[in-house]
């Protein structure tokens, strides 16, 4: 009965699309994965055999709500019927999106991406390994930039299938195969743009292992600057294209040979400098040392030369003062008061000869002039008219002389000096007369 | 390997001049860091100049012996069959 039923179930239910959140997943040794499928009202017992379940990129969890698509079938040994699962996808997010949100979360926790595993890339690498197909543009960027900076590189190309079902486990063997190599010192693994399916080659684990087991550093130039692949997580350098990692891995040699030559043409003037430096110091030190013995002869020589200015000096000094002694003695001898004392006693009876002299001439002409003038005044005296007969009236008590008979009157008293003593008298008369 | 050589040269000649533009060093010293930094810039040159352009094909054989060969552009029969 149950092979029956088996019959006609797998005979009706041969291709069935069923939608439901999974629950009592288990996966025993075999391979297989069981489960249940469910949901508000129902569910059927579901079961992935291996070759199904290898095929998946994302992993079953509890509560994750699938559309399956499958067979319907009976399990006779326990007379259940389940679904046998060809293709599962997540409800909502794509399946590829999923798997690589798991493997990039699992892979994080196991510090595949960590930041301290990434090693520096070499600055001058010899021979750089790419790891790419040997026929897409990738490849030819990449020869292209590395050519053009750095045209003498040795380039080492392991080439694999970068997309398709062999396409993570070439790659993961040819990035150890350059590992192996020995000479590689910077391997570029990438590929030109496409489709997230034609890219997910670099979000297989064995890829994304593979270049972080890598001794020699990985560049990761995968696509467009926009795709990104849990291989550039897991990369020492990410580059957005192959032309860019190309770039990243070698400098230019152009420029490199020009900093060379920089940098030797500098050594040798810093050289030349430090040796005109030094040369100078020398010259200088030369110099101090000349110097020295220069300013010793001169030291000497002035030496010399002050001592003779100084004993003529003093020479002079002895005679110019022996001079002015002599001198001074002369000068005093000449100042001797016995000399003016001499002198003098000499002039004095002179002097007092001539003075004497002096004064009888003197004296004789002061009498001469007395008597002179004793005549003189002799002549002019009233004295000498009255003496000749005349008298002189006057008024009295007034005392003046009279000119004019009109000047008295009558009766008025007059005084009559005579040459020999005085009259007085009294007016008579007048006679007026004029003068004839 | 070469390329370590490289680079440490070029990093010690980097130093060599700093060392030298300092100018601090007493001569003889200088002297030698400079005959070091001439021989190293000599190296250096070399090295570049030797180094000759190569692309090689790196494969494995069936036996997993691995193998190189001149790589030409037009190379889409050594990609491997799946």
């Amino acid at each position: 009965m149950t092979g029956l039923l088996r019959t006609s179930i797998e005979e009706q239910f041969s291709d069935v699309w069923l939608e439901g959140e999974l629950s009592n997943i288990r996966t025993p040794g075999s391979g297989h994965v069981y489960c249940t499928l469910k949901d508000k009202t129902s569910q059927i017992r579901a079961v992935l055999f291996r070759s199904s379940a290898l095929k998946l990129r994302f992993a079953l969890q509890e509560g994750m709500q699938v559309i399956a698509r499958g067979r319907l079938t009976v399990y006779e040994l326990r007379g259940e019927y389940q679904i046998v699962i060809d293709t599962v996808e997540p409800k909502g997010v794509g399946a590829l999106q999923l798997a690589f949100e798991q493997l990039k979360e699992r892979l994080a926790a196991e510090g595949v991406f960590d930041q301290q595993r990434k090693k520096p890339l070499p600055a001058f690498p010899k021979t750089v390994g790419v790891v790419t197909s040997p026929t897409g543009a990738a490849i030819r960027d990449i020869l292209a930039v590395l050519k053009r900076r750095w045209p003498t590189l040795h380039i080492l190309i392991a080439p694999v299938q970068v997309q398709g079902e062999s396409a993570g486990r070439q790659i993961a063997e040819a990035l150890e195969a350059l590992n192996d190599w020995g000479s590689v010192d910077v391997i570029i693994v990438g590929r030109g743009g496409g489709s997230l399916e034609d890219l997910w080659s670099f979000n297989e684990e064995v890829v994304v292992r593979a270049i972080a087991a890598s001794h020699v550093p990985v560049v990761s130039a995968v696509g467009h600057e926009v795709d990104v692949t849990l291989a550039d997580f897991a990369a020492d350098f990410r580059a957005p294209t192959p032309s860019a990692a190309a770039e990243a891995v070698v400098p230019v040699l152009a420029e490199i040979v020009e900093r060379l030559r920089e940098l030797t043409l500098r050594t040798g003037q810093m050289m030349f400098r430090h040796c005109a430096f030094e040369r100078q110091r020398l010259d200088a030190g030369i110099r101090g040392v000349t110097d020295v013995r220069f300013r010793l002869q001169d030291a000497a020589q002035r030496t010399d030369d002050m001592v003779d200015r100084l004993r003529s000096l003093l020479q002079h000094a002895l005679t110019s003062g022996r001079e002015r002694v002599h001198e001074a003695q002369r000068d005093l001898s000449g100042l001797n008061p016995i000399l003016a004392i001499k002198q003098g006693l000499a002039t004095v009876p002179q002097f007092s000869k001539r003075l004497e002299g002096q004064m009888k001439t003197i004296l004789a002409q002061y009498c001469h002039r007395v008597h002179a003038i004793l005549a003189q005044l002799n002549t002019l005296s009233p004295l000498a008219v009255l003496g000749r007969g005349y008298s002189i009236l006057q008024t009295v008590p007034a005392g003046q002389v009279l000119h004019r008979a009109s000047d008295v009157e009558v009766g008025q008293e007059l005084e009559a000096q005579l040459a020999s003593g005085i009259l007085y008298c009294r007016v008579t008369q007048i006679v007026d007369d004029s003068p004839v | 390997m070469a390329t370590v050589k490289f680079e440490q040269a070029m990093a010690r000649l980097e130093a060599i001049v700093g060392e030298l533009e300092k100018s601090d060093l007493p001569l003889d010293e200088s002297l030698r860091i400079f005959e070091e930094g001439i021989r190293l810039s000599k190296n250096c040159l070399k090295i570049l100049e030797e180094a000759e352009h190569k692309v090689e094909v790196l494969v494995q054989d069936k036996n997993g012996k691995k193998r190189i060969h001149a790589f030409s552009s037009g190379d889409e029969s050594d990609e491997p069959s799946s």
